[in-house]
Formats: C-alpha cells, structure tokens, sequence
C-alpha cells in the first residue's frame, strides 16, 4: 500500500520543482496549518480500496486531480468568455479583463461566425455582433489580438464547425506577428459531436466533421505543440437539457470517439491524447457536482491506460475547463443569480476543475455589463483568496457521501458508455436520433416536476415577492452590421485575388482527395479569404446537414 | 369545445438552442393542442408559409440570439403581406424586458420569458385562440 510520505517525497516535490507553492498563508484563520493532503491515515481509519479509487493527486487514477499540488501551487485559470460587436469592441473587452487580472482570453463569437457564414451574408441579418464578435476574415481577427501578446496570454475560443479556419486565422495572426508557434498555448472548442448531440451548430454531415477535427489531431501536436486543439464539452449537452450523469457519460463517449477516430486515422494514441482538454457544467446539485469532476477524472484515465493502451500519463490526464450553469440563472430577481454562481464555483473547485468560467448575474436577460462581468470574476477570486478551500487538495475525499456518488456517477455514466458502444458508436447513436429523444425526455421531466413544484427554484415557483429592480442591459450597436460590411468590403478589394484563388483550390483538393486540410485553412487565412469563402468550399464538396425535426 | 388548437413553434435564424421550443411544443400537445414544429434554422418566409399551408392559429417563436426584434418584424411583416395577419403570434426566448412593449407595438400578443410555467402559455392559447374563432365567426 503506497503511503503519503511516498506520495509527498516524490509526486508532490517534483510538482513544486515545476511550480513551487503559492506565497500566500497556507493557514486557516485560527492559524492551523493544514497539510497539502489528508488520506484514510490522518485519520486512522483502514480504506483497502484507497489506492485503486482514490490515489494520490497527480497519480493514476487521478480522481483527486491531475496535477501533484493542485491549487497549493497554481490555482485554476479565471477564463471569462467576452466577445461582442465588433472586433474593436471586444479588443477593448479583453484589455480590460486582462487588467482586472483576468489569466486568461476566452473568445465568443456571433452566430454566423459559428455557422460559417461572412457579416454580409443574407442569413446574418440581424445577429451580427449579437452574441459574440464577428469574425469574418484575418482582418478581422488581426485587430481582435491588437496590442495582445499572444506568447503571454493563453487564448480559448468557442467555435466548432468552422474551428479550423478560425485557428488558422489565429496562428496567421501569430505568424504575421512574429510569434513562435511553438511557444503558442490555447484551446479551440472543436467538439463537433455535442453540436449534433445538444447544441445544433452543425455545417457538414457527421463524417466529414469528424474528419475536420482529426485534421487538427494529426496536425497541431507537430506544429502547435502546446495547443489544445479540442475541449470535449459537456456543457451545451448539460444546458440542452441532460442531467449530470448524461453529461459525464456523453461527453466521455464523445472523447472516445475521438481518439478512436485519430487511432483509426494511424495516429499514435500517445502524441494527440496529451493535448485533448475537457469543458463541463457546474449546475445546483453541490455534491453530485463534485462527484461528476472526480469520476471523470477516474473513467477517462482508466479508459485510456486500458481500452486503448496509451502509455503516457499524460494521456490518462483529464484536464478540464468548468463553467457555471447558464441554465440554471433566473430572469427573475437576478440578484439571486450572484448567490447561485458562487455556489456552483465553489462545487467546479471542490471538483478540481483546471480552469473555470464564471456567468454573471444578468445572463438570463441578455449579454453581461462590464459591472455584471467583474462580480462574476471577483466571486472566483474570493473563493480563490478568501475562502481557504484551496488550502489542502481534494478536500472532501473521502466523505462517505462524496465517495459514494462518486462510484455511483462513474457505474452510471459506463452502463451508458456501453450501452452507446452496443448501438455501434457516437455518431451511429446521433443518426437514431438516440440523443434527441433522451434529452426531449430529460428536460420535459426537469419541467414537469418545476411546474409540480417537486423541485423548488427560489424567485420562479417560490418566494416570488420581487423587488422592482432595474438591471443596466448591455445592447448591441446595430452599427455593427454596416461596420463589419465595410471592412469585409475593403478586405475583398484590397487582397491579391490570385493568392485567394489558389488557397481556396488548395483546400479544395485537400477535402476532395481526403488530405489534412489544417495548412490550406492557413494558406487561406494568410491570403485573408473570407470565413464564408472557405466553408462554402467545404459545403461543396461535403454537403450540409438537417437533423429531424423532433419533439 | 370539439375544435382543436393549432399552433406552429418555430426557431428562426441561426440559433440552435432548441430546448425551450421543444418542452413548449410538447406540453401544448399534452394540453390536447396540435403542434406543428419546424425545426431549426428556419427564414421567416419558411416559417409564415408553413403557418399558412398548416392553417394554424397561432405561431411560436423562440429566440435566444438577441435577434428578436428582427425576426418578430419580419414574420409580422410577411403575415401582413400574406393576409394572415389574424394568426397570433407569441414567443419567448432571452428578450430584455425593455424590448417587450416594442414587440407588444408590433403586434406580438405574447412574449414569454425564462421561467415561464407551461401552464402559462396554455392558459393563453386557451383564452385567446377562441377570441379569434368569434371574431372571424368560426366558433
């Protein structure tokens, strides 16, 4: 039985020769100093199973969190998604949440950026710039970094469909900048498989996104080594409506898919997995939240050591990004909201997440004020600072309860994993419409039992009596529409014709012949074509997809 | 009352956060309603011919985009063009409650904000779909 002594002489002083502890009070207010960690010996109780559920941090099966000293050394990443209007609006954004010591840049981007279409196509009118920036061109994103340097900051941006041609644009930014992409970090979402599951901003047919993504697999780890190149999300799967143990379970079906697609692809299991990050929801129910983190962590590394032999640990690691529950915020008294935040932050922290989004206050009305935005950060920070949590890792390890959920959630979310294998796969399951109609059923129970009020949520089916309160609403400027034509205008006037020609016959070939398509999307970035013009290249060759439209 | 309810529930634009629109369609059938949905990513021309071939009596929209005042505009608009001005038209969505008095001014009868019960919209269409049979001498 491996002792805590073994664990602290080796995982954790190797972790503080990489990150050494932070320099605040490892203290509690009574000036207790509490150790880095506690285990079943502190306390003098025998636990047989410790060793293969539980471990130590940094160690397999990382359910007490990836990394060796956790918080004691770096605390998660503050990653605040912005992004509205314009490029320059948002520039402004992120400049200033950088100053109110924001770690890290998290980009939105407005529906037709999602969906692969320009500002002046028809189909945009009327949501550009509405919930997220516009982005349509290099142009575009050259001013969004403007005054950014992009070796300090680490960028996560949320955008799936057309994921390559925006990290393309990105890395083009980079290059143009004379940063070196070796020294580059950053996430792109690029989970295609939860937007046919959950959140419907699908382009192409199954295969052939799935192919985009395993394009990024093969290609970023020799050119962009230190990039995530995807962030398999249980968030919109979560906010679509599915519950905590449908999250954990599709969401870890979705990575397997992957990294049997990649496997299948001839690439070797140990090169990509590394950089494969996770994205989850973090919603009301405290503990089944915690215990959601903890299994994840358990499945993946088991999973992956043993279903699909990878040999590095750092590809049994499930490093995650949290975000606090959209869903569950209130367009009544939104105050309340504050109270909700923090409390689902606390549980993505208990949790172990590695970097954490917080929703501000008015989210249920429309996009946050700066004001709203910056009590959602400094809700992180007094967690962070003030709350003493992050003195000792994992703190609720072993709770009878913690623990208990914690195996319950991981036997759940396999007898589902399994259950989506039997019907042949992910994207197998997602042409039954297996998804559609679980999650039909799942938030139409959700509602049943709100309406019944067999579950109670403060302000809407109880403790109704509002104060009359005015919450300041951050609008869109309309501008941005005439705005964005005009530049995309300039960029289609000003760009060498020929050049833009034969990048977008390059990606051509490359999705015809079944090539990696990554260095056509920068050729085309470089050569400033237009988001539009190389998707419609895409929905040429590919075709697009409708779901069925089912209740 | 033998007469049936018709109702169209639609997503226009780009946004594909269905799962308000479809709870919605699901309890208005539970309420014995006929329930048309169309899907996503429908234009408003789509969505008001549909409503027209499906002779229905009201038309749903949910929108979370922020890009509401637009689509409610033009499917008023197109209903107008059509002479199907009478169908009601509701919806819901992420509307800032200083946009409702505008889509109210438009001619929107209804709007629908996070939180709303089902019950709610039910008791709606109950009420004002056989205020519109009386007036067209239907019921």
């Amino acid at each position: 039985m491996r002792k805590k002594h073994d664990w602290l002489r080796e995982t954790y002083q190797k972790s503080l020769e990489k990150m050494p502890e932070r320099p605040v009070a490892h203290r509690t207010l009574s000036d207790i100093a509490p150790e880095p960690l506690y285990t079943p010996e502190d306390i003098g109780v025998l636990d047989p199973e410790y060793e293969e559920k539980r471990g130590y941090p940094g160690e397999y099966p990382y359910t007490r969190g990836v990394y060796g000293s956790m918080y004691r050394s770096k605390l998660w990443t503050m990653r605040m998604f912005a992004g509205f209007g314009t490029a320059e609006q948002t520039n402004e954004r992120f400049k200033k949440l950088l100053k109110a010591g924001q770690t890290g840049l998290s980009v939105a981007f407005d529906l037709p950026t999602l969906m692969g279409y320009d500002s002046d196509h028809p189909l945009a009118k009327g949501e550009v710039g509405k919930c997220g920036v516009a982005v349509s061109s290099l142009a575009d994103m050259e001013i969004l970094f403007d005054g950014i340097n992009l070796e300090e900051v680490t960028t996560s941006m949320t955008i799936n469909s057309p994921a390559n041609a925006i990290w393309a644009m990105y890395l083009a930014v980079a290059k143009k900048k004379g940063y070196d992409w070796k020294k580059l970090g950053g996430t792109i979402q690029n989970d295609i498989l939860k937007e046919f599951i959950a959140q419907k901003e699908f382009i192409f047919p199954p295969e052939p996104s799935v192919k985009l993504v395993i394009d990024t697999f093969e290609w970023g780890p020799k050119n962009v080594p230190k990039w995530n190149f995807i962030s398999v999300s249980g968030y919109h799967i979560r906010e679509a409506g599915s519950t905590a143990v449908q999250e954990l379970a599709w969401t870890l079906a979705d990575g397997f898919a992957y990294v049997e697609a990649a496997i299948q692809r001839g690439l070797d299991v140990d090169e990509f997995a590394p950089r494969i990050s996770f994205f989850f929801d973090v919603h009301n129910d405290f503990f089944e939240e915690i215990a959601k983190f903890r299994a994840a962590r358990r499945i993946w590394a088991k999973e992956m050591r043993h279903r699909y032999g990878a040999k590095n640990p750092q590809s049994w690691m499930l490093r995650t990004h949290a975000q606090t529950a959209g869903v569950s915020l209130t367009a009544q008294q939104p105050l309340n909201n504050i109270a909700r935040v923090a409390i689902q932050a606390l549980a993505a922290v208990l949790g172990g997440t590695n970097s954490l989004h917080t929703d501000a206050y008015d989210e249920a009305l429309a996009l946050p004020t700066e004001e709203s935005a910056t009590i959602a950060l400094r809700t992180q920070q007094i967690i962070a600072y003030e709350t003493g949590v992050t003195h000792t890792i994992d703190p609720l390890a072993g709770s009878y309860y913690v623990e208990w959920l914690t195996d319950e959630m991981e036997r759940q979310a396999m007898a589902i994993i399994e259950e989506i294998r039997r019907m042949g796969g992910v994207v197998r399951a997602i042409e039954e419409g297996y998804f559609l109609r679980e999650l039909a059923e799942a938030s139409y129970r959700y509602q049943q039992e709100v309406e019944r009020k067999e579950r109670i949520i403060v302000g809407v089916n109880a403790f109704t009596d509002e104060i009359p309160l005015k919450v300041p609403i951050q609008l869109v400027d309309p501008e941005v529409e005439r705005v964005q034509a005009e530049r995309l205008a300039r960029v289609r006037r000003e760009r060498d014709p020929k050049r833009v020609e034969e990048a977008l016959a390059g990606l051509r070939r490359a999705a015809v012949e079944g090539q990696n398509t990554m260095p056509h999307f920068v050729e085309c970035a470089l050569a400033y074509c237009t988001l539009g013009e190389m998707m419609d290249v895409l929905r040429e060759v590919y075709g697009t997809y409708q779901e069925p439209a089912y209740v | 009352m033998d007469r049936r309810i018709r109702v169209l529930i639609a997503k226009p634009g780009l946004d594909g956060h269905d799962r308000g629109a479809k709870v919605v369609a699901r309890a208005l059938r539970d309420a014995g309603m006929e329930v048309i949905y169309t899907g996503l990513r429908q234009t408003p021309e789509m969505i008001v011919s549909a409503a027209i071939q499906e002779d229905v009596d009201a038309i749903g929209l949910s929108i979370l985009s922020g890009a509401h005042m637009h689509y409610f505009r033009e499917v008023k608009r197109l209903l107008e063009e059509q002479g199907a001005s009478d169908i009601l038209l509701f919806g819901g969505g992420i509307i800032p409650d200083e946009d409702v008095p505008k889509l109210k001014a438009l001619g929107v009868a209804a709007v629908f904000g996070p939180g709303t019960s089902t019950q709610e919209i039910v008791d709606f269409l109950k009420r004002a779909v056989p205020e519109r049979w009386q007036a067209q001498g239907l019921a």
